[in-house]
């Protein structure tokens, strides 16, 4: 019984999860940089930068609801399917998650409200800074959820009193070097995702109007360079971040270290694996041809091309020692009780969600340069391959974060709290994944999970039907003409503001009196009251 | 024990906040198709609580996130034993948000129906599962020693548990109509506050039938005070919706849910969530809390998180205050101009 619960509530929070942090990383990374492009509109009063603003701004929204939504379920599954979890870890792990909430996500929902609908209410420069303040914390939110997970991964800030974790130092909690080495690893992660999305589709407008007059093509223009140059800062910040994470994970979690690699043996000096041949589950070894890096495996632990770094079968009669090589006898376990612990990670998961990681986010990237070089000066590819890399390539960050994330948390199997080698862990305070979950119906956990997928499957398929349809519309269909006039923007703007205003004309305009509303726009309140409003749902 | 006390009635001003601002959130969705004759009056509707909305939600998030944090054992036995009255609220909550950003990004009305349906339902189903769940902490569940439920997925599900329900739902509807009235102008304000007057007996029964069965069931001498808060606040927002002083019954509903609340959280204190097997189960705030240092690093965080909360959304509802009305809907969004 107890398995079965065990196994659907991890499936349902793999992907409950993963789906959520295809919709984060877009959030927190195009939050940032629409907010640094309608700082450039306030600042110069180019009007491309609006432009700008407005259409990604747009794709942005759509993206935006379906991070927020599917955070819902992230906050209660923890009670819901892992209540044991909830009862061992709450007073260190809930911490976090309430500060989340209570410092970061208030103000993110709170100042999007403000921002979508604030256009022509606030002034100009409150509304910019309404833009930041929701961007900005979205970045803290990934801050608390990331110090709440790397607690997980090495937990510290925590004593053990009366077979529990007990906090003893939030600041622990929140510095962790564990958090401080994946909140940019992460926070990068989103980024290279904003980046392969702006360059992905501002590339594909380029190519589409590239025999015909495109009073637009600035704008798409200077996405590919924003884009492609966040795409390489991002792949630095990842490379460096990386490095120390791994560093880290040698001393913390050295099971998925081995594991990363489907190292069987210890070895000194260790070699990276570049790619497998064979299966990698095979405990054995024998099967498997690896290409390797001599050496390489040693310095990205310690920093020396010398060192050992333990193989799996060592660390297994390791962990058997101290953690006991048994389940305990404990009813509720159901027909785990007792049975022998397996200490070994899925190695074809972990061995390949490792290199997919790092392929595909050095292939991204390398497509935002190539992008950026091919499109210099003024050119445009004129081929039928051009379209297909540059919107192809936005899967590329997508695999990459999924695969990283589900790496780091099979990696950790079977523990879902882990714990650490001395001096860094603390005596106690670890937990098995099957201990963790709920005591619920097997029947309730399918439901939950079935009907959350499907719910997630339809809206997936609706996001990326809406984003399709603002991509192919581009700057025109997130600019109706009243709002560029009512923002005092000239061009386009007001030339359309006049066909539009009439009574019944055209799709955008209202009842405004007149054809007036260009000379009016910027002052906020000073509209007559039937005044249609610039932006409502 | 003094920080468990204040953990209690944080939790219990978290879910108040909820109940009072999402309640009107879920009024006006259920009241789409009752109030919005057409497009454009649906429209109404959805923007008196567009800017508004998302924020709103927050509440219940940290109302959970706050009792995990300080109330680990009452965050997991509440929402494992509860699992389906919550795995419904979650589904709805997901289609709700979503329709309210998408039902205007394409022109047809075939996709706007679809999500005005999406909207309804995602509003109505949310207060009938949180009915069921606060009742249920309220009323209790059965739990063992441990803290875990016995018995079937469906325990939550009881004639008192349905009362519960149905007067959160109940509030919001009314709360929701008074809130449009409250908002717009024009015919639809009229009818809403025709509404309003027409339903609110009706509405606040449950709501007063719920309270009055805890005070009877677990009630202390002071919470007959709050009980009658309630009462006295509900007969105020009939007088006064019924004069057609909106923002005064609006307040004074607001009044009436403080009251309910107070007398709910008043009665269940110092269980946060009893065992209706054994009383020896049932969880309090002593052996469901954190530790102290947890709470008092907490109460740091709410000392300064809160208040600014405040402020900054209440400066939302300034910012938007003005009244809506039909002439100020836009034409509906277009993205076909360009097509080449």
């Amino acid at each position: 019984m107890v398995v079965e619960v065990l196994e659907l509530a991890r499936w349902q929070f793999g992907i409950t999860t993963v789906y959520h942090f295809l919709m984060v990383p877009l959030t927190i990374g195009l939050a940032v940089l629409v907010a640094g492009m309608q700082t450039a509109w306030v600042r110069t009063g180019n009007e491309r930068y609006l432009k700008m603003t407005k259409f990604w701004g747009k794709l942005l929204l759509v993206n935006f609801a379906m991070g927020v939504v599917t955070g819902i379920v992230q906050e209660f599954q923890f009670g819901m399917n892992w209540s044991e979890y909830s009862r061992f870890v709450g007073d260190v792990f809930g911490a976090p998650l309430a500060m989340e909430g209570l410092v970061a996500f208030f103000v993110e929902s709170v100042f999007l409200g403000l921002w979508i609908f604030g256009w022509d209410r606030l002034p100009k420069r409150v509304h910019l800074a309404c833009a930041w303040a929701f961007s900005l914390a979205t970045v803290a939110s990934a801050y608390f959820i990331l110090a709440a997970n790397s607690w997980m991964q090495h937990p510290v800030g925590a004593e053990f009193v009366d077979g529990k974790p007990t906090m003893n130092s939030i600041w622990a909690v929140l510095t962790n070097n564990t958090a401080l080495a994946a909140i940019p690893h992460t926070v990068a992660g989103c980024f290279a995702v904003a980046a392969a999305f702006v360059v992905g589709i501002a590339a594909w407008r380029l190519w589409r109007k590239r025999g015909e007059h495109d009073e637009h093509r600035a704008v798409w223009r200077s996405s590919v360079k924003l884009g492609a140059w966040t795409g390489v800062v991002a792949f630095v910040v990842l490379v460096v971040s990386g490095d120390f994470q791994g560093k880290l994970m040698f001393q913390q979690q050295p099971m998925k270290m081995a594991a990363a690699e489907a190292l069987c043996e210890t070895e000194q000096p260790a070699s990276f694996s570049i790619i497998a041949v064979g299966d990698v589950a095979d405990a054995d070894c024998e099967s498997v041809k690896t290409f390797t890096v001599p050496a390489l495996l040693s310095f990205l632990a310690e920093g020396d091309f010398s060192s050992e770094v333990k193989g799996v079968q060592d660390l297994v009669g390791e962990y058997q020692d101290k953690y006991g090589s048994h389940y305990p006898d404990d009813p509720a376990l159901g027909e785990l009780a007792g049975k022998p612990v397996d200490y070994v990670p899925n190695l074809p998961v972990t061995y390949w969600g490792f290199r997919i990681m790092i392929g595909f986010g050095a292939l991204s990237m390398s497509i935002g340069v190539a992008t950026l070089w091919l499109t210099r000066g003024g050119r445009i590819p004129g081929g039928r391959w051009f379209p297909w890399m540059a919107l192809g390539s936005i899967a590329l960050p997508y695999i990459a974060n999924s695969a990283g994330w589900i790496f780091t948390e099979m990696g950790r199997q079977p523990f879902v709290v882990v714990p650490n080698p001395d001096p860094s862990g603390v005596d106690g305070v670890w937990m098995y994944t099957a201990m963790a979950v709920s005591r619920v119906s097997e029947g309730e956990v399918w439901l939950s999970l079935v009907s959350l997928t499907l719910l997630y499957v339809v809206l997936g398929v609706v996001e990326v039907f809406l984003m399709a349809k603002y991509v192919r519309g581009g700057v025109e269909s997130v600019m109706p003409a009243k709002v560029a006039s009512r923002l005092g923007t000239g061009g386009d703007g007001s030339g359309r503001g006049g066909s539009g205003d009439g009574p019944g004309g055209g799709g955008s305009g209202g009842s405004g009196p007149g054809g007036g509303s260009g000379g009016r726009g910027s002052a906020p309140h000073d509209t007559e009251d039937d005044e249609p409003l610039s932006f409502a749902y | 024990m003094e920080l468990e006390l204040v953990w209690f009635v944080v939790i219990a001003f978290l879910w108040l906040g909820y109940l009072f601002l999402e309640g009107f959130d879920f009024g006006v969705g259920m009241l789409l198709p009752v109030l919005g004759r057409d497009d454009t009056e649906r429209r109404v509707m959805i923007n008196t609580i567009g800017p508004v909305w998302d924020g709103n939600e927050v509440w219940i998030i940290v109302a959970g996130g706050a009792t995990f944090a300080a109330f680990p054992d009452w965050y997991a036995g509440l929402f494992s034993a509860a699992y389906l009255p919550l795995l419904f609220v979650l589904l709805a909550l997901i289609g709700r948000g979503v329709a309210f950003e998408y039902r205007g990004k394409v022109d047809s009305d075939r996709w706007r129906r679809a999500w005005d349906k999406v909207i309804v339902v995602g509003s109505t189903v949310p207060p009938i599962g949180i009915g069921f769940i606060i009742a249920s902490t309220v009323l209790g569940l059965p739990l063992d020693a441990d803290g875990n439920r016995v018995g079937s997925a469906f325990e939550a599900f009881r004639w008192d548990t349905l009362l519960g329900a149905l007067a959160v739902t109940g509030f919001s509807l009314l709360h929701g109509a008074v809130f449009i009235a409250l908002k717009t102008d024009g015919d639809i304000r009229r009818r809403a506050r025709r509404l309003a007057t027409a339903i609110l007996p009706v509405a606040i029964l449950p709501v007063a039938a719920f309270a009055v069965l805890v005070q009877v069931r677990h009630g202390s001498d002071w919470t007959y005070l709050s009980l009658a808060v309630t009462v006295a606040a509900a007969l105020v927002a009939w007088w006064r919706i019924a004069a057609g002083r909106e923002g005064q019954a609006f307040a004074a509903l607001g009044v009436a849910i403080t009251g309910t609340v107070v007398t709910l959280f008043g009665a269940l204190f110092p269980d946060v969530l009893p065992s209706t097997l054994d009383a020896a189960n049932s969880l309090t705030v002593h052996n469901a809390s954190s530790g102290d240092y947890t709470l008092t690093v907490m109460t740091w965080v709410a000392a300064f998180g809160t208040p600014a909360v405040l402020v900054y959304q209440g400066w939302t509802y300034w910012v938007f205050r003005k009244r809506i009305k039909t002439s100020h809907i836009p034409a509906p969004h277009t993205t076909q101009q360009v097509s080449s």
